[in-house]
């Protein structure tokens, strides 16, 4: 049996620019000289500049190199790779990349560390440790303990993930349902995608403590049908997990019972509004619902349901198994514990950031991110997804927190920061934003549906230079205003962020 | 890609009454019909609407809500191209302005030559990386103009 052991990520990022090619040239390298290793496939560590991402564990820890392409192979195993030997391409100890060295890991401890199927990973790196505190508590002290914690719901609301719960189990029902968002369609986030296909174990403790917490048996992983290897990752571990009783009729041989299954998206970004999830769950047209009811009262087919973010249940084993002190001690304000924060787009060093709230923009762009890309000067970026407001320089001290960044008219949403530079034409990102409203409108409320479609047009004529840009700017200020007052749900709600940021921010790209 | 079927009522029979015994089967029916046929064939849509208590115009209603399902057969292979903000901010536009002179056709459209059906896609979760695009459920990355063109005539030959 081989001793040595090389870490290769199956992470959608890394095989996206490569890592299948590179696991193929190791093998083929390693074969001609008569030299054998395991090759472990693991999630990303989220430093997609450095991806793929060859790791080695040696007797003093593992040593990095990156990124590599197929070409380098060669030169890696003869500079000694599966001895951690020195190249170009060598980066040290993972752990010790200031990128990696600034975070404070919690829900991303594991990620690209551990085999994602592994149990035996899972549980030598404080898998479990979480559910079994849970199981051995009062359910409605697992409540109290997520309340305690601080813990807000990190698809974009920010509502507290334990009064959600805490209404959920104080209602009487004989079925109730836990429901994961994995429908993460914002651009510029991949944090779910990265637990699922790195950690995915995480997830499914999270949702076995939540249905435990709330008495609900049976629980839904809605996942996005654009992430199809968080798919097959996802449904591999809860095959794994069942197999070992972690799921079933009996979670770790309790008396509690709790099973899950995952219900695969169609392309309908609205259905990362929770309601709509609900109605596309039971098999309809994703169309928002109107509150209340709370879903947490009435929910999935009628029954009382928690609907939590991927990351706030990937969140709560750790807040179980080290208790609600040690994830409140982080955070700035009402914004406790760590946030998974996403840096992309024209970014020079692109991944996956997971701090204490209270950075500022300047400090994750900048100083984390590195600028751009293309190296010319970052000119704006957008937080918070499609529907998140864009920030020019001079609001780069904003704090990054739910609170600093609602004071500035934006919004922290699923926490992703698209970095755009100096190229970039603020009417026509204003245009998309209207534009992508229109597209993914479910149609229910009239100012989305329609009123999406008018702005695109009046942006249309300020870029084309037709009539008078201070008529047209006032009309687009008043559709916004309709859109934000008369939808349901923040697609028509929320569109105006991105516009009237831009309008406002960077005018001159809208006298023409 | 995976070859699909061609039409068959009694493969579609099985498959819906494989899915039925779900709560909430409709997607999930769909999803496999489409995996099956490449399509979702105007033939299974009573089918389905018979097998889950529904009327067929709920069921038209669902299969037209959503992106995702087609209502006539791709081509040999499917390229979905990012067009979200990330890639935007990447030079996405020009890219996906290049895939549709190269292959003369709009979104959701098939080239002549039946080779490749462009579709549009709002993010794949690979923004680190832009731009990106999904060739028939193979992520790529840090998309270039040589790359996509060199791409295309693969899929083409």
């Amino acid at each position: 049996m081989p001793s040595v052991r090389l870490f290769v990520p199956r992470d959608a990022g890394a095989l996206a620019v490569g890592a299948e090619a590179v696991v193929a040239a190791l093998q083929v390298g390693m074969i001609r000289r008569g030299v054998a290793a395991d090759i472990v496939r693991t999630g990303s560590r989220g430093l997609y500049w450095l991806e793929p991402m060859v790791e080695v564990a040696t007797a003093t820890g593992r040593i990095a190199y990156g990124p590599v392409t197929p070409v380098d192979v060669e030169a890696l195993l003869d500079a000694g790779l599966l001895s951690g030997g020195s190249h170009a391409l060598r980066l040290g100890p993972p752990e010790e990349i200031p990128f990696l060295k600034r975070q404070t890991r919690l829900t991303f401890a594991r990620c690209g560390i551990i085999d994602p199927l592994s149990l035996d990973d899972y549980h030598a790196h404080g898998g479990w440790r979480g559910l079994e505190r849970a199981i051995a508590m009062a359910p409605s002290d697992v409540v109290e303990t997520v309340v305690q914690s601080g813990l807000r719901g990190r698809g974009g609301a920010g509502f507290p993930t334990g009064v959600k719960w805490r209404t959920a189990a104080q209602a009487a029902a004989p079925q109730k349902y836990i429901v994961c968002n994995a429908d993460e369609g914002d651009s510029g986030t991949f944090a779910d995608r990265m637990i699922m296909e790195g950690d995915p174990l995480v997830l499914i403790e999270g949702m076995a403590i939540a249905g435990i917490a709330v008495g609900a048996t049976r629980g839904y992983v809605y996942v996005r049908s654009e992430y199809p290897h968080a798919i097959a990752t996802l449904r591999e571990a809860i095959d794994v997990a069942r197999r070992a009783g972690y799921l079933g009729s009996g979670v770790m041989d309790s008396p509690h019972a709790f099973d899950l299954e995952i219900r695969v998206g169609a392309g309908a970004y609205v259905c990362g509004e929770e309601t709509a999830l609900l109605d596309s769950i039971e098999g309809k047209r994703g169309q928002v619902r109107a509150k209340p009811p709370l879903p947490a009262h009435r929910g999935l087919f009628g029954s009382p349901t928690v609907i939590n973010n991927v990351l706030s249940l990937a969140a709560v084993p750790f807040v179980l198994a080290e208790g609600a002190a040690a994830y409140a001690v982080l955070g700035v304000g009402r914004s406790r514990g760590t946030v998974p924060i996403q840096l992309a787009g024209n970014v020079k060093q692109g991944g996956l950031f997971e701090t204490a709230f209270g950075l500022t923009l300047g400090d994750l762009v900048d100083d984390i991110g590195g600028g751009t890309a293309s190296g010319r000067p970052v000119r704006a970026v957008q937080v918070g997804g499609p529907l998140g407001a864009y920030f020019p320089r001079t609001l780069f001290d904003t704090p990054f927190d739910y609170e600093a960044f609602t004071a500035r008219d934006g919004l922290i949403g699923h926490g992703g920061i698209v970095v755009f530079d100096d190229t970039v034409d603020m009417a026509r990102q204003a245009r998309f934003a209207m534009e992508f409203c229109a597209i993914e409108s479910c149609g229910k409320c009239t100012p989305c549906r329609i009123g999406s479609t008018r702005g695109k047009e009046v942006i249309d004529h300020i870029i084309r230079g037709e009539g008078d840009p201070a008529v047209h700017l006032a009309l687009v200020a008043d559709l916004c205003e309709t859109l934000k007052f008369g939808s349901l749900c923040a697609l028509g709600g929320f569109t105006p962020y991105p516009v009237m940021s831009a309008i406002r921010h960077f005018p001159e790209d809208f006298d023409r | 890609m995976a070859a699909t079927e061609p039409w068959q009522a009694e493969r579609a029979a099985e498959i819906i009454a494989a899915g039925a015994r779900e709560k909430g089967a409709t997607l999930p029916i769909l999803h496999a019909l489409q995996a099956t046929f490449g399509h979702v064939p105007q033939e299974a849509i009573p089918m389905v609407a018979d097998a889950l208590n529904l009327t067929r115009a709920e069921v038209h209603g669902v299969v037209s809500f959503y992106h995702d399902f087609r209502q006539a057969p791709a081509g040999r292979h499917v390229l979905k191209l990012c067009r979200a903000e990330a890639c935007q901010s990447m030079g996405g536009d020009a890219l996906a302005a290049q895939a549709q002179a190269a292959l003369a056709v709009g979104w959701r459209e098939t080239s002549a030559d039946h080779a490749v059906t462009l579709e549009p896609v709002y993010c794949l979760g690979l923004c680190a990386t832009a731009p990106t695009a999904l060739v028939d459920g193979q992520p790529i990355g840090r998309l270039t103009s040589a790359r996509l063109l060199a791409l295309l005539d693969e899929l083409r030959t």
